[in-house]
């Protein structure tokens, strides 16, 4: 290995040493032992647990609305991270401080206030009864829910980016003659777009392994609601480890796969 | 375009102008996604515990297996931040002082456990030690058990939270480079002189402000913990999962009772958090000022 050791700084080997013996015991071995588990399943095996419809149904459930919610909290996310920015207003200090809640509450508390709100009784859920639809109990409730805790990904990534442009540029623009829409697109979107799809992703990896918050107001209807990171508790309950495991492997390289895409996107977004 | 018959200024004031409405309606539109989506869950939270009176709210609270699901909670977080805690300041420092081949693939490694279901980090742990797994066996004929019991609910709670303190201070401390801790050195101070005397109070906040995050996640940690637990009542019972109990057998009284505790508790931390990233800015700009 190649490094350059501060001459005078102590420290390195052991600091490093007790970082990967760490790492490794805690986190690489026991995900490791999960890929082990399922390379023993010939691929027939594997292919009859991921094809199985109640798994689809699953999959389709946990990653679209994972991406709902996503693209929800870039849109809101962006307008709160504008408005703290930018304006200075009544409340806007406890606006800042309280978009850190659904990080500092636990997520099975948020899991059954949302279902207390939205439950065609609750608070909210009594106008969306009115109007003749459901929202908990729907996958329309599970995207609220995922928009719930992972709302300060968005907000918090883009806050010091928005923070340091200057507004000095827009100025620039509109003196130039760009309108409004022009200045947001031109000047604005390019500016914010890394750590907008940081956040995103951020939200969206988040919102597809969630479980707490999500399993009080889903309703868990196997191929209605049914969310994936439910279903490997339900295989455990059964004592079914291989599918578990399966669906364990399954969900993380999908995951993968898909925070790879999003990281090159911003590669070549942040170097044209 | 008119901007030939405009004078650049006024076209700057006119967008100004225009961006008045615009600002109210943002302005608004921030302070209602507050209202709604944050504000309404907790008055949600609240009222349903106090539906029945503060006699009931507090009957939930004291029952003995609130109180031992409590404890077993705080015993969880007092392991796992300890734990992470030390990690985190080790993975900082190698990271922030040093320049080696493979350093940002560590990084990554790092930060894995935040995109991992915490529910495959409970799983993973019962593949290794439960009855059917890589160790089972062995750890039966010894007679110790992990999964269901104290130890499992650990190691779930550290590994949801591995991140949290390293990724505070890995940013604060490139920030700070090395000519503090090369001068104490020169000067002749020893290793943990240098890191007691130097480096410590420099990352203070940023220590505590991660330890805050951490320990917020510890607490609320659900899925993990949920597969590890195995729900048994007064022994490995977490207070999100006594929560989860309480409102599955409709007790829903009892159940916001004891999450309106929970949100106290979140509560708490957002103070913390507040009061450390307050410090931790004001250190900064100082620093800036120099």
């Amino acid at each position: 290995m190649s490094r350059r050791i501060s001459p005078v700084i102590p420290g390195f080997g052991l600091t490093l040493g007790y970082t990967l013996v760490y790492l490794s015991l805690l986190v690489l071995i026991p995900l490791g032992a999960m890929f082990v588990h399922a390379a023993q399943l010939s691929w027939d095996q594997i292919w009859n647990i991921v094809s199985a419809p109640r798994v689809v149904a699953a999959l389709k459930l946990s990653f679209s609305t994972a991406l709902c919610a996503a693209v929800l909290n870039g849109v809101i996310g962006t307008l709160l991270a504008w408005v703290l920015v930018r304006y200075t207003f009544p409340g806007r200090r406890l606006i800042d401080a309280m978009i850190d809640l659904p990080f500092a509450l636990p997520t099975a508390v948020a899991g059954i206030a949302l279902t207390a709100l939205y439950a065609p009784a609750g608070l909210v859920g009594q106008f969306a009864t009115a109007l003749g639809f459901k929202i908990a109990y729907t996958p329309l409730g599970i995207t609220l829910a995922l928009t719930f805790v992972t709302l300060p990904f968005v907000v918090r990534t883009i806050q010091p980016v928005l923070a340091d442009i200057p507004r000095e540029v827009e100025e620039a623009a509109a003196c130039l003659g760009a309108k409004p829409f022009q200045i947001f697109r031109h000047v604005l979107v390019p500016a914010l777009l890394p750590a907008w799809l940081t956040g995103f992703a951020l939200a969206f990896a988040r919102g597809v392994g969630e479980y707490g918050s999500v399993i009080f107001i889903a309703g868990n209807m196997p191929m209605k609601t049914e969310i994936l990171p439910l279903l490997i508790m339900v295989k455990l309950d059964q004592y079914d480890y291989h599918g578990a495991t399966t669906i364990g492997v399954l969900m993380l390289v999908v995951s993968f796969i898909l925070l790879l895409l999003i990281n090159l996107l911003q590669r070549r977004i942040e170097r044209p | 375009m008119t901007t030939t018959t405009l004078s650049a200024s006024a076209a700057a004031n006119a967008a100004r102008r225009g961006s008045a409405a615009g600002r109210i309606a943002l302005i608004t539109g921030a302070w209602l996604t507050f209202a709604l989506f944050l504000l309404l869950p907790l008055y949600v939270v609240l009222s349903e515990a106090l539906k029945l009176g503060f006699g009931t709210f507090f009957t939930a609270l004291v029952e003995p297996d609130a109180i031992s699901a409590l404890k077993l909670t705080l015993l969880a977080v007092g392991i796992s931040v300890p734990l992470n805690l030390v990690f985190g300041v080790a993975a900082a420092w190698c990271v922030s002082k040093y320049e080696f081949r493979g350093k940002s693939i560590l990084v990554t490694l790092i930060d894995l456990p935040f995109s991992v279901s915490p529910v495959i980090a409970g799983l993973i742990y019962v593949l290794l030690f439960g009855a059917q797994g890589f160790f089972g066996e062995w750890l039966q004929e010894r007679d110790i058990q992990i999964i269901f019991a104290l130890p499992g609910i650990v190691l779930a709670t550290v590994f949801v939270t591995v991140p949290f303190v390293a990724r505070e201070l890995i940013p604060l401390m490139q920030e700070q480079g090395t000519q503090e801790e090369e001068a104490a050195r020169l000067l002749g101070a020893n290793g943990w002189q240098m890191f007691w005397h130097v480096t410590l109070p420099n990352i203070k906040w940023g220590l505590i402000y991660g330890v805050v995050l951490c320990a917020a996640r510890a607490m609320g940690e659900f899925g993990a913990v949920s597969v590890v637990s195995g729900h048994i009542r007064g022994y490995t019972n977490t207070l999100p999962l006594h929560v989860e109990i309480l409102y599955n057998e409709y007790n829903h009284v009892a159940a916001f009772s004891v999450a309106s505790l929970l949100l106290a508790l979140a509560l708490v931390i957002l103070l913390l958090k507040q009061w450390s990233e307050a410090r931790l800015s004001r250190l900064k700009s100082a620093g800036d000022e120099e």
